[in-house]
């Protein structure tokens, strides 16, 4: 697309402790769905919004199975955002913090992302046309 | 040239004590060091990390004891070795009671009032 831009997002919640995680998802799905390049800089908890082992589960005061619950964990968002990210031919640059996820011992996070550091973010805000920093409160 | 970042630290004592520093006062730092261009605002609780007479140490869980404490004093008071402007805004210092002199000294004062003009200087302005 001929106004295609790239967008920088900087998290720093982890996921399931506010919905902060779930705004900053939703202005990146926004911003892929318009066509535009997306860099995420992961930074402190949000390391773990794409840590692989996340597992649904069953919810008894709901009544229903871990089928029926189909309970959405933040890594399977991301891996959707890359999906659609490729479907409509933009890229999603994610960056975890590498002492960050060091710290945290969540190296194991899902396909796509990098390990990275500060000077990675340096380079984000050199190229975006902008930068959103969603920061822990 | 590279973007001109204003970095407005307000969250204070963000997990200070496992983290060892703040941790956007550390990744300012870093950031710096990898080529960025940055500047540092105080406002609301945070002014108090230029209060040179805190001290975090002596934290112990059994017989496990914190040997390095956070020292953000120290780590602010770094930046002016590096080349980063921090600033404190002077009506949230006032309102805590802290006097200038209470302020390591490289850290300046800017009023609510001035806030808008200053933000002019700056293409990016991060708000932690």
């Amino acid at each position: 697309m001929a106004d295609k831009k790239q967008l920088t997002f900087v998290l720093m919640d982890p996921p399931y402790e506010n919905a902060r995680t779930t705004t900053a998802l939703r202005l990146i799905d926004i911003a892929v769905r318009r066509g535009h390049d997306v860099n995420v800089f992961a930074y402190e908890g949000a390391v773990n919004v794409a840590f692989a082992k996340q597992a649904p589960h069953a919810n008894a005061v709901h009544g229903r199975d871990v089928e029926q619950e189909d309970h959405p964990n933040p890594k399977d968002w991301v891996a959707a955002l890359f999906a659609a990210a490729a479907e409509r031919g933009t890229t999603i640059d994610w960056v975890q913090c590498g002492l960050c996820v060091d710290e945290r011992g969540a190296g194991e996070c899902i396909p796509g992302l990098r390990r990275g550091s500060p000077a990675d973010l340096v380079k984000f805000t050199e190229t975006s046309i902008n930068t959103l920093v969603i920061p822990t409160k | 040239m590279p973007k001109k970042m204003l970095q407005i630290i307000e969250s204070a004592y963000r997990a200070t004590i496992e983290e060892q520093d703040d941790t956007v006062v550390w990744i300012t730092h870093a950031m710096k060091g990898a080529g960025g261009e940055l500047e540092v605002l105080l406002r609301g609780n945070a002014v108090n990390y230029a209060v040179k007479s805190q001290d975090a140490s002596g934290l112990a869980f059994g017989a496990k004891r914190q040997t390095q404490p956070p020292r953000i004093a120290d780590d602010i008071a770094k930046f002016a070795d590096r080349g980063v402007t921090v600033r404190v805004v002077s009506e949230d210092v006032a309102e805590r009671g802290l006097e200038r002199s209470d302020l390591i000294a490289t850290v300046k004062p800017v009023s609510r009032s001035e806030l808008a003009s200053l933000f002019e200087n700056y293409d990016l302005i991060w708000h932690w």
